[in-house]
């Protein structure tokens, strides 16, 4: 789950992390009165999940009230386009206003989790501001990276170390090593995933700030975090996904026209990936999970019929402990529930395949055996239609 | 032979009497699994009635189901807010195998169940996995027993049903399993595929590989170029999330490319230039492994 900007950085704040002064604004009027604060000089920046606002022009630096007035209508409510909100972009419906920072040097600071290593890892930067991808593959030399030890965790060395690598003096060294702390304070205490601080700042002043903060949370741990995760911003979530959600369905939104219910994450992308061999575009990806229970696949249904693309869909249901016979039924309740007006291509296998396909063949329905028979009849059908 | 478990297995369930516990250890019984004892704090004393009438003992500790009925390994089906709890207590036991079937758990609580476990001289499997089974020998977890047969092929994979369809097929075509891994779907687990290849490399009944991975890591490539280094025999690869979107967690949570690193085609480059056979469909896994063994 992630966190807006403004969230980020309030929360950074809360365990002692430098952040800039600032706060969300809802009208021009609140941006100007807050830049008067600092002599009218600002910054007015777009809260979307997506980065690469700046260059499509969601931040803006003012001088005066006016300019934080007329930068606060442009970027309300503008449609921003970055390489990570996809070619429809994403709606500004949030912003943050924030005191201007007279910026000496920029660096890149982050806390993710290590996969390989299974530890927590910090990965910093003198080459702050660019995209670290982008610094990762031109130049990776350029990154340093130390890992925590799970039982030790975070020691002064581990700061002084990295600190004196970005070549910062030993004043500086102090303050950095301080906010590392309090920024792996935080990533441990609100179990996040990723903390990216990009760019931290040092000020003219001779302060290190975090002058822009994005933080993911581990979804997995939310249960423990139900603070944190009233934060999940509708607004940036596609509809049909949020729905989904609230359902317990893990569905994912596509483009294509061949809707898919599957019981198993693996089968499920291996069913998406299947259903592109015979070229078609699947429409989602959707994991059912163990469950036979009608209302579940109703809700699953619903769903994917609310989408206007889907013209087919397909189950792939292979039941382990799961029984078909229980599978089947489910699928024939739901279909007396709602009114379904594409085809459905079910393919079921597994225990008491017998039986289910029997039930399914009482209902009108038929069952094919083979994966790819169902997805090449699922494309066929796709592609009438 | 076999990897990890076989009929040497003695098996503590940590919370058999709860819904999943007492339904899979029933299902673990009837395919032969010696189960000695389970584990729900405060139901110590009590017993677990499993098919023919067979009796398990409950304890309130996994310690004591170790020192009084002698378990090696455990299989963990605890909810996701006390399941590395239950990992740590079962390595903190001494137990040796550890197998956590339980999907949703925290990521930072895994670095250190992960340390612990090493610590400990135990081995973890998972967590969100479905078990392990050694056809004909035993099952921990919810491999259902139906698709597997006793035969030469081993089987490594982070899926579920996926694994399902894959094994099979190798069974309807007649070719058996060793053992079958679920190493599971998420980002910090206790087996790694390097893992399992190195035991299967060991067994010398196991005379060819399926690995069945997916998007997200890069447990798969350093994992073939093991392979390529390490193992003379048949290897065969299938990677899910060939049209998965970036940035997406596709159900397992570690099912995720970030950025441009973890995906499918990158696997399956991998693979291939290890000399792993890669199936482009699900349904070419077991026409490979009989085309690489010359069956």
């Amino acid at each position: 789950m992630k966190l807006h900007e403004f969230q980020a950085k309030a929360l950074l704040k809360k365990y002692g992390v430098p952040v800039p002064e600032g706060q969300r604004v809802e009208t021009p009027m609140e941006a100007s009165q807050l830049v008067d604060q600092w002599g009218g000089k600002g910054v007015v920046k777009a809260q979307i999940y997506a980065g690469g606002r700046g260059k499509a022009g969601g931040v803006k630096v003012v001088s005066s009230k006016a300019e934080a007035e007329a930068a606060f209508d442009d970027i309300m409510d503008k449609v921003l386009v970055t390489p990570q909100t996809g070619p429809e972009g994403r709606r500004v419906g949030k912003i943050l206003v924030e005191q201007a920072l007279d910026i000496k040097d920029e660096y890149y600071l982050s806390i993710l989790v290590d996969r390989a290593q299974a530890r927590l890892a910090i990965l910093a930067s003198a080459e702050g501001g660019t995209e670290i991808e982008e610094v990762a593959a031109t130049s990776p030399d350029k990154i340093i990276t130390l890992t925590l030890d799970p039982v030790v965790g975070y020691t002064s060395a581990v700061g002084r170390e990295i600190g004196f690598a970005l070549g910062l003096d030993g004043a500086l060294v102090r303050q950095f090593d301080a906010l590392l702390k309090s920024l792996i304070a935080a990533f441990t205490a609100v179990d996040a995933s990723l903390v990216e601080i990009n760019p931290l700042v040092v000020t003219g002043e001779g302060k290190i700030v975090a002058a822009d903060a994005k933080v993911t949370l581990d979804d997995n741990a939310l249960f423990r975090h139900k603070d944190l995760a009233e934060l999940d911003d509708q607004d940036e979530a596609d509809p049909l996904e949020w729905e989904a959600r609230k359902h317990g369905l893990n569905y994912i939104r596509l483009d294509g026209t061949i809707g898919a219910m599957v019981n198993g994450a693996g089968l499920a992308m291996a069913t998406m990936d299947l259903v592109k061999y015979y070229g078609g575009e699947p429409a989602n990806f959707l994991d059912i999970g163990g469950s036979s229970n009608p209302d579940k696949v109703v809700a699953a249904l619903e769903i994917i019929t609310s989408d206007p693309n889907v013209k087919v869909i397909l189950f792939n249901i292979f039941g382990g402990i799961t029984r078909c016979d229980d599978v089947a039924n489910g699928i024939v309740e739901a279909t007396k529930r709602i009114d379904i007006t594409v085809p459905l291509v079910i393919r079921l296998t597994g225990t008491n395949e017998k039986e289910g396909v029997e039930i399914l063949k009482g209902a009108g329905m038929s069952a094919a055996t083979s994966m790819d028979e169902v997805v090449e009849r699922a494309v066929a059908l796709a592609n009438q239609a | 032979m076999a990897i990890f478990v076989d009929k040497s297995t003695r098996l503590v369930v940590q919370g058999i009497t709860g819904r999943d516990g007492s339904f899979h250890t029933r299902q673990m019984m009837e395919y032969g699994t010696q189960v000695v004892a389970g584990v729900t704090p405060g139901k110590g004393g009590q017993f677990f009635e499993g098919p023919d009438g067979k009796k398990v003992p409950i304890f309130n500790t996994v310690e004591d189901a170790v020192n009084e009925a002698g378990a090696n390994t455990s299989a963990i089906y605890v909810p996701p807010a006390f399941a590395s709890g239950a990992i740590l207590e079962a390595a903190g036991a001494g137990v040796k195998f550890i197998v956590c079937i339980t999907e949703g758990l925290p990521v930072q609580d895994m670095t250190r169940a992960l340390k612990y476990v090493k610590d400990r001289g135990a081995r973890l499997l998972g967590p969100n996995c479905p078990g392990i089974i050694s056809p004909g020998k035993a099952k921990v977890g919810i491999l259902p027993a139906q698709i597997v047969t006793p035969g030469p092929v081993g089987v490594i994979s982070r899926s579920g049903t996926l694994t399902y369809e894959a094994v099979i097929q190798l069974t309807n075509a007649g070719i058996g399993q060793t053992t079958c891994v679920g190493i599971g779907g998420d980002p910090l687990i206790g087996t790694n595929f390097i893992d399992a290849l190195s035991a299967f490399k060991d067994d010398a009944d196991t005379e060819a590989i399926v690995m069945i991975g997916e998007i997200g890591g890069t447990d798969e490539q350093e994992a073939a170029a093991w392979v390529k280094a390490n193992l003379n025999i048949p290897v065969v690869g299938f990677i899910a999330g060939q049209t998965a979107p970036p940035g997406r967690r596709m159900g397992h949570a570690g099912a995720i490319i970030s950025g441009s690193a973890g995906t499918a085609e990158e696997k399956m480059k991998a693979f291939q230039e290890n000399g792993i056979a890669v199936a482009a469909r699900p349904v070419e896994i077991a026409t490979l492994i009989q085309e690489r063994m010359g069956l």
